[in-house]
């Protein structure tokens, strides 16, 4: 029975090694000069608009609800006679601005992004379309995925910027509506003692976890082989493998930065 | 020409390729013929250099691919075209983008350079008016003959078909083989083809290789293959009623 687990075990973290290791070959592959820079280009602004355009409405119902829910919960949480009612604004605005809409966001990007990237080259990888680019001769990792990952270096912070407003505002509006503190306090707590590291912080996160997405879900729609069945398994690993991967450097950069 | 020399590729343990030896003809449609499963596409992909053989050499013109540095790679690469089983066309891209697009990539043309290009390959498989069509919108047959276009776009010297007939109705896929063996003729192009269809063995098979196992059992013309005393041939060959009949008839 120990040897038989000591086997598994072996046989589990030579595969976890291997997966890296094709990761690292992967980003080798992807980070070379593109063929044409006019197409690149070209290629980079579809992706920018795909990825901006096409998340906008699930981020701005998910953080305005995120915002009123952790409003409501603060407010009831620090009720009391000595504890002034800016706090809960001010406690709003951290939470959101340090952790909620980077993380969560960003998890949430997992699934709306990652699993977009890795069922489109997933399915160019089974359709014989990525040999089809390899035969031309062009690098086809490079042509497909470098434009997905600097657009979404790009769009995803200013993604998790705009959530962050969306979460203010529904904060906003939930205290306009409810009236639990008043809302001058409420402002008040928003505007006090604004740090431009807290922001600094948000936005490293973003751009990590942004990598993170795009460049675990393109490698996991990349080596697919076999055809709809794997382009299925694909999608679910790229999802979990990417979120435990954020979840993992939320925590070392948390440690790391504050 | 396209010769293989000596060429051993296994997967895992198991071994595909079993020194296979031979030459493919320029101006000349030269087919891989045998069973699902003999190591035709395998064969195929070693050729085109997605798969690189664990022993053995192919030679572009006497050029060793797998010695070929990355450059000249990518230089030999823009000789070659390929037409895959499933067409392989870009789902995001109409037919013309689909055609125009190793123009792009490989070339310095000007826009109408490559406009009159993807026209004139259009025209050729008989595709013209289908510029602004996506691949979705078209047939089997004329997704194949759209695949052919984009792959003589950059005049190849080597043309490369993976079972160009497979799924296509009887008619259709005499109209496939008659395209291939005309572009071959008219652009005097190495073209090696893939197919389990004894419809294009007897028809367009100048030069015949038949695979059994990763082996290459038998090597010859459309005008032997019929006639041939090679059993293993002659079991795959003769398989169906229909030719047993025919050959009860020789």
């Amino acid at each position: 029975m120990h040897s038989f687990l000591l086997a598994n075990m072996k046989k589990l973290i030579i595969q976890l090694l291997e997966t890296i290791g094709e990761y690292f070959i992967f980003l080798g592959k992807v980070f070379r000069k593109p063929e044409k820079w006019k197409i690149f280009f070209n290629k980079l602004i579809y992706e920018m608009d795909a990825m901006g355009v096409g998340s906008l409405l699930i981020i701005a119902i998910v953080s305005i609800s995120m915002g009123s829910v952790i409003t409501i919960q603060t407010a009831l949480q620090v009720e009391g006679p000595w504890i002034p009612h800016w706090t809960v604004g001010f406690t709003v605005r951290t939470s959101v601005v340090m952790e909620l809409c980077p993380t969560i966001i960003s998890l949430l990007l997992v699934g709306n992004l990652g699993s977009r990237i890795t069922s489109e080259i997933g399915s160019m990888r089974v359709t014989e379309q990525i040999d089809a680019l390899e035969v031309m001769g062009i690098n086809s990792a490079s042509y497909l995925v470098l434009p997905k990952i600097i657009a979404s270096l790009i769009v995803n912070p200013v993604l998790i910027i705009i959530s962050i407003f969306f979460a203010l505002f529904g904060g906003y509006i939930t205290v306009m509506i409810v009236q639990m503190i008043p809302l001058y306090d409420f402002v008040d707590g928003l505007t006090s003692f604004f740090k431009m590291y807290d922001l600094y912080y948000a936005l490293t996160k973003a751009f990590i976890f942004a990598f993170v997405i795009s460049s675990v879900s393109s490698f996991y729609g990349y080596r697919i082989e076999g055809g709809a069945l794997e382009l299925g398994k694909a999608n679910t690993q790229g999802i979990v493998v990417a979120s435990f991967i954020i979840l993992v450097l939320n925590l070392v950069i948390t440690q790391i930065m504050l | 020409m396209v010769e293989v020399k000596d060429v051993f590729k296994y997967f895992g343990d198991k071994k595909v390729l079993n020194d296979i030896s031979t030459k493919f003809y320029k101006g000349k449609v030269n087919l891989v013929i045998g069973r699902s499963g003999s190591g035709k596409t395998v064969l195929m992909k070693c050729l085109i250099g997605l798969l690189t053989p664990e022993e053995g050499a192919i030679y572009y013109s006497g050029r060793n691919f797998n010695l070929l540095s990355d450059n000249e790679k990518k230089q030999l690469r823009t000789e070659m075209g390929m037409v895959f089983q499933g067409s392989a066309l870009f789902d995001s891209m109409t037919i013309q983008e689909n055609v125009m697009f190793p123009l792009d990539m490989l070339t310095e043309q000007s826009f109408d350079e490559k406009i009159e290009r993807v026209n004139f390959c259009l025209q050729r498989v008989d595709l013209a008016d289908t510029n602004h069509l996506y691949p979705a919108e078209l047939s089997g047959g004329m997704k194949k003959r759209a695949a052919i276009a984009r792959a003589i776009a950059c005049q190849p010297k080597y043309l490369f078909c993976d079972e160009p007939n497979s799924g296509l109705d009887p008619k259709t896929s005499i109209v496939i083989d008659q395209l291939i063996i005309e572009i071959t003729h008219d652009f005097n192009m190495t073209t090696v083809v893939n197919t389990h269809d004894l419809n294009s063995v007897i028809t367009i098979g100048e030069n015949i290789n038949f695979i059994y196992q990763g082996d290459l059992a038998w090597s010859g013309t459309k005008d032997e293959v019929l006639t041939s005393t090679n059993n293993l041939l002659n079991d795959f060959i003769y398989a169906q009623p229909l030719t047993q009949k025919i050959r009860e008839k020789l």
